[in-house]
């Protein structure tokens, strides 16, 4: 009943090609940027922005980098990881060696970097495909990390290896460093992957998009109908790892306060990989509802004993974590292999009709 | 040209000047490689057969050393041992068949990957909820002593280990080349539905096939474990065996042994003459960069089958 697109015309072009084509769409997202942005950080504690929020963010801005590489492009990628640490090294070499530059450039050309060393490791993908090309990725991630963690001149020849990400301010407020106010912290990335959000689903909306849709479905058949897969795939990979290294350098400098290489270990990239599978390979929405899932699930599993009054060994948990994380993952594959954006969109359907059966 | 000299000059001089210890290091290389080969197989195995990328077989390996070393642990002799875990490892097959992948049939590649990465979260979980998580030993009775052959000190735990993938290789072959079962198994790698359209029951040969992979995986387990101790690290060699995938394909038995010798040799000569100058420790990703060169001239692996595309 609510949910009618009845009496809706759209009388230019302009309108036809909006990203929200339906008045009740339009007015949802409102609400919640209205919600993210001025109720969120006035209702939500410190624990509930800094553990919850900042890194579900962060992740998801890596899961858009990801799916655009993977969903859309159809390259898949293991190298998640090394393209995130790639980006937080970046971004502390770039604020260490210039403090007076505002730390939105720095981010941006800390993307920017990352998206050469994105086409580096891309090329490969022009001849080599499939698993193959997942597993040639891995060369990336295994590398990159090696290079951060073994070359001093990345760290500044830091004794430890561990380095503090420098307080910087935006707009006189500070944004990153442990010091920062987790509210700051969260309006920072809200507002920067918000701003990112955006750009890649006008991206995945143009032609730039459909090419890459294109040599997903088949490159060969693209390549006969004019798309050039070189320029294609190349800049799937670039923009891909310029979100990556974004969200690598706002993982280490908002989420951890910390830059260290082992934050980046596979583990990060087959993280990111659940996210996009479980929350829908090609969607940007599916890209957020997957990273909420991945950040909230361990996070459920392990206070779940403690809420049924059981008492365990933390290796014992850590164990049952694991298992009930690999369940879950296969039922919902099993359940709905197209994921979380999947259930969004048959739920609109259904929503569409209701109360009428069809 | 300081540079150059270290990289391309210095090692190849030490080499020349003690052949000995590059033969040691080559053969302590090439043994080792033998171990990723043993888990490298069954990976291999269940990509022939059903097309799924396994990423669970280190996850298998583990849970089978597991298994086996708690059945040491509490007193069962080998030969009691080994059967009930073989036992064991059918009984997961069964249950990933008929659970996990049953479901998820003619379902994308990718989510089938997926689906076995939560098969290896899933079992590592498991294996440690029931076993234990503390390093346990495996001790068979394989000989820990060393040959010297000419100068050369040669580990004999990796000659046994090189033997033992030896025959499992043999029997491998006899079982897929003689039996019936064999032949219903290539044929189902050849194409499902024409295997299924002469009356080979599918979801049986899949159970068959993860079997086969879960006593592969058993077997590089004992020797794995026999080696380094059973820990939650050996579910990581699957990593390892990643690279060697690449260079022998996804698709070839013999691949899988000349791919382990690559890498395992690459490996180690590349650290010890080459890695101290770049830093140490490459041997993390160097299997890797060697694999991707090989894949640059042939994108199907050294015996991979051809991609033929056709739109």
């Amino acid at each position: 009943m609510l949910y009618r697109e009845a009496g809706q015309f759209k009388t230019s072009y302009q309108k036809d090609q909006q990203i929200f084509p339906i008045l009740q769409d339009r007015i949802f997202v409102s609400i919640i940027l209205v919600i993210a942005f001025g109720v969120v950080p006035m209702v939500g504690n410190d624990y509930w922005l800094g553990t919850i929020f900042i890194p579900f963010l962060v992740l998801a801005m890596a899961a858009i980098g990801l799916n655009i590489l993977t969903g859309y492009a159809g390259q898949l990628s293991l190298g998640t990881g090394g393209f995130m640490a790639c980006g937080a090294f970046a971004a502390y070499k770039l604020t260490t060696a210039f403090p007076d530059i505002n730390i939105i450039i720095v981010l941006i050309a800390s993307g920017a970097i990352t998206a050469l060393v994105g086409i580096l490791f891309g090329i490969p993908s022009l001849r080599i495909k499939g698993f193959y090309l997942a597993v040639a990725t891995l060369a990336s991630q295994f590398f990159l990390v090696w290079l951060f963690n073994k070359v001093p001149w990345f760290t500044n020849y830091s004794a430890s290896g561990v380095i503090s990400a420098p307080p910087r301010e935006v707009l006189g407020v500070l944004v990153t460093g442990a010091e920062a106010n987790p509210a700051a912290k969260y309006l920072f990335v809200l507002s920067l992957v918000a701003v990112l959000a955006l750009a890649a689903k006008n991206m995945v909306r143009s032609s730039l998009g459909r090419n890459w849709m294109a040599i997903r479905d088949m490159d060969i058949a693209a390549e006969i109908i004019g798309i050039k897969a070189l320029q294609t795939k190349l800049s799937a990979f670039a923009i891909s790892s310029f979100y990556c290294g974004i969200a690598g350098a706002l993982w280490a400098f908002v989420y951890v306060g910390s830059v260290e290489p082992l934050a980046y270990d596979i583990n990060r990239s087959f993280q990111v990989l659940f996210m996009i599978i479980i929350g829908g390979l090609g969607s940007i929405l599916g890209s957020f509802l997957g990273a909420a899932f991945i950040v909230l699930l361990p996070i459920l599993i392990k206070n779940t004993p403690a809420f049924l009054g059981l008492s365990m060994a933390s290796d014992m948990v850590s164990h049952i974590e694991a298992m009930v994380f690999g369940v879950l993952i296969i039922f919902f594959l099993i359940v709905e292999p197209h994921g979380l954006a999947r259930l969004w969109t048959i739920a609109k359907e259904k929503l569409r009709l209701w109360p009428f059966p069809y | 040209m300081e540079i150059l000299n270290t990289i391309f000059v210095a090692p190849f001089v030490e080499i020349v000047s003690y052949p000995s210890f590059f033969f040691e290091v080559l053969i302590g290389g090439l043994l080792s490689g033998v171990m990723y080969s043993l888990v490298a197989l069954g990976f291999v195995l269940i990509f022939k057969a059903s097309g799924v990328f396994n990423f669970a077989q280190g996850a298998m390996v583990l849970f089978a050393a597991l298994a086996f070393a708690s059945f040491l642990e509490w007193g069962f002799s080998v030969w009691l041992a080994l059967p009930i875990t073989v036992v064991i490892m059918i009984v997961v097959a069964y249950l990933i068949e008929k659970l996990v992948l049953g479901r998820l049939v003619n379902q994308e590649p990718i989510i089938l990957f997926m689906a076995t990465i939560g098969i290896a979260y899933f079992l590592d979980g498991f294996g440690q909820t029931i076993f234990g998580a503390e390093i346990k030993s495996i001790d068979i009775g394989i000989p820990d002593g060393t040959w010297e052959v000419s100068g050369m000190l040669i580990p004999e735990f990796d000659i046994v280990a090189a033997v033992v993938a030896g025959l499992l290789v043999i029997v491998l072959a006899v079982f897929f080349q003689k039996t019936r079962v064999g032949r219903a198994l290539r044929a189902v790698a050849d194409d499902h539905q024409a295997a299924l359209s002469v009356g080979i029951p599918l979801t049986t040969i899949w159970t068959i096939v993860w079997s086969v992979a879960g006593i592969v995986g058993l077997v590089a387990g004992i020797m794995w474990g026999g080696k380094l101790g059973v820990q939650f690290s050996l579910s990581l060699i699957a990593l390892k065996a990643l690279p060697v995938l690449m260079i022998g394909g996804f698709t070839s038995v013999p691949g899988a042994i000349i791919g382990g010798l690559i890498i395992g040799a690459g490996e180690k000569v590349g650290e010890v003459f080459w890695g101290p100058i770049i830093g140490g420790a490459i041997e993390d990703w160097f299997a890797y960069v060697v694999a991707l060169i090989f894949l640059l001239f042939r994108p199907q692996g050294l015996f991979g089958e051809k991609i033929i595309e056709r739109v």
